[in-house]
């Protein structure tokens, strides 16, 4: 991000899971980073991310705290979306319905088939990037207007619909924090155009928002 | 080249279990029930922790024949205890693709001198631990994830506090010292100086800690999450409540919103009576559990 691009808030869901990894990461690669329990939580948010975790504790957590309605309103906004791991199954057309793809559970195994590989992902330059597969699912099937982004094992593990991108391993376990910066980065811009076509130059709206 | 069962593999899962509940259960139904509640994961066991203290006895691993019916009944890990120093029942339990396993002091130790070396396995593991030391031990013996030993099966949630207290108590001590006081700090630990080290660099432990032992109601779990686990074990304090699908719902809650006081109140209504519980003055020094394994 150049100087004279807007912060990013971006939240990430911490109903359960790996959420506090994704919060450091996110904050080291320069956006303001918030836990999203309630959904005032998302309220001003420039881009959500969907951590890894168990996705039927997580989807009956977004239930029963009433986040469903207000992460659904974030992506008609067209605001970035995250998912990773347990992320990229709650965002699938079967739950969230955030993005057109089904995804296979634990489609590598149970915990003892679980394993790091190197994935090259499009979109993120400067080689593969080291994925953690922590009884990681697949993208099963793919609607028209998904793209898929990276394939491990003749399987899709990394999809993308508009602002939506899906992988199913888990770049807050590692050090290289390239897949944040990009998404702080999407976020950013995604911000940056959403104040420009409301006729306000990011400069004063994020003035603005300090103040509030 | 793919690499499987590194220790970010084995952490990596204990760190996706985190903010949730793990709940003991004995059978498929009760397994069943703690996926459709919430629990992230399930601790499959013969008998749960207060009737172990009830009927006495050796405590051994659970029948492989139950452990498959639970991990054909759930989608979430299953997770299962050996008894200390039982190599063979962790082998055992490696061998049916369990997700987890708990070296546990609620079974009847078999080694009294010696731990699992953990390394030697795929499997992740969890193991309890009383104080900082103790969790060091542990996870110099290859321990993925380190949960307080509490006193399981009482229903009470007092040598829960005490375990988690000693433990962030001694890791905030460690932060205070200079690098030329931790190699004494590492002796009077009993702990390998390279973890001491780690700890007091990072502020933490290298993998998540956990509460076990003593949780019987939300507000027990909310306790515990502020006072620093990232996560509960339940044994006894919901299959042996009035209302257990209910009663697991409201300490999933609590363990979310651990925070929100209104929340865990309004989770806390009408769900029947808690486990009974055990008052620890009444419970003689050999039926305390906590003080199997070193």
């Amino acid at each position: 991000m150049g100087s004279a691009a807007v912060r990013p808030k971006i939240g990430v869901l911490a109903v359960q899971g790996g959420f506090a990894t994704h919060l450091a990461h996110l904050n080291s690669a320069g956006a303001a980073a918030v836990e999203v329990r309630t959904p005032d939580d998302l309220v001003g948010l420039d881009g959500l991310i969907l951590p890894g975790g168990e996705s039927t504790t997580i989807t009956m957590g977004i239930e029963a705290a009433g986040l469903e309605e207000g992460i659904r309103e974030h992506h008609r906004e067209g605001k970035p979306v995250l998912g990773t791991c347990a992320g990229m199954i709650v965002a699938d057309r079967d739950h969230l319905g955030l993005i057109d793809i089904t995804t296979r559970r634990n489609a590598f195994g149970r915990q003892l088939a679980s394993f790091e590989d190197e994935v090259e992902v499009e979109g993120i330059d400067g080689g593969p990037v080291h994925g953690v597969f922590i009884r990681a699912p697949w993208v099963e099937t793919v609607g028209p207007g998904v793209e898929v982004l990276a394939e491990l094992r003749g399987h899709p593990v990394a999809a993308r619909q508009g602002p939506v991108t899906v992988v199913s391993f888990h770049p807050e376990l590692t050090a290289d924090d390239r897949i944040h910066r990009w998404f702080a980065g999407s976020a950013s811009a995604a911000a940056g155009n959403r104040r420009a076509g409301e006729g306000e130059e990011p400069g004063e709206q994020a003035e603005r928002r300090q103040q509030d | 080249m793919a690499e499987e069962a590194t220790f970010r593999v084995k952490t990596g899962l204990a760190e996706m279990l985190k903010g949730g509940v793990i709940m003991d259960v004995v059978n498929a139904d009760e397994a069943k029930i703690a996926e459709d509640s919430g629990a992230c994961a399930v601790m499959a066991l013969e008998r749960v922790p207060s009737d172990i203290r009830r009927d006495g006895g050796v405590a051994r691993m659970s029948s492989p024949r139950m452990i498959k019916e639970i991990q054909a009944s759930v989608s979430i890990p299953v997770m299962a205890k050996v008894r200390i120093g039982h190599f063979a029942e962790a082998q055992v339990l490696e061998s049916l693709n369990i997700d987890f396993i708990d070296e546990s002091e609620v079974l009847t130790p078999a080694d009294e001198s010696n731990h699992i070396d953990k390394f030697e396995f795929k499997a992740p593991f969890v193991c309890g631990a009383t104080n900082l030391g103790e969790a060091l031990r542990r996870l110099g013996e290859g321990a993925a994830m380190i949960r307080s030993k509490g006193e399981a099966g009482t229903g009470n949630i007092v040598e829960a506090v005490r375990h988690m207290r000693e433990i962030t108590k001694g890791i905030r001590h460690l932060g205070t010292l200079s690098s030329t006081e931790l190699p004494t700090a590492a002796k009077e630990l009993g702990a390998p100086l390279e973890l001491v080290r780690d700890v007091a660099t990072r502020g933490w432990l290298p993998v998540p800690l956990f509460c076990a032992g003593g949780i019987a109601t939300p507000a027990d779990a909310a306790l515990m999450m502020q006072l620093g686990a990232e996560g509960n074990f339940v044994g006894s304090g919901i299959f042996k409540s009035d209302d257990p699908a209910r009663r697991a719902k409201a300490i999933v809650e609590a363990t979310t919103h651990f925070n929100d006081p209104e929340r865990i109140a309004a989770a806390s209504e009408d769900l029947g009576e808690a486990m009974p519980g055990i008052e620890m003055s009444t419970l003689g020094e050999e039926s305390r559990l906590a003080g199997r394994g070193w």
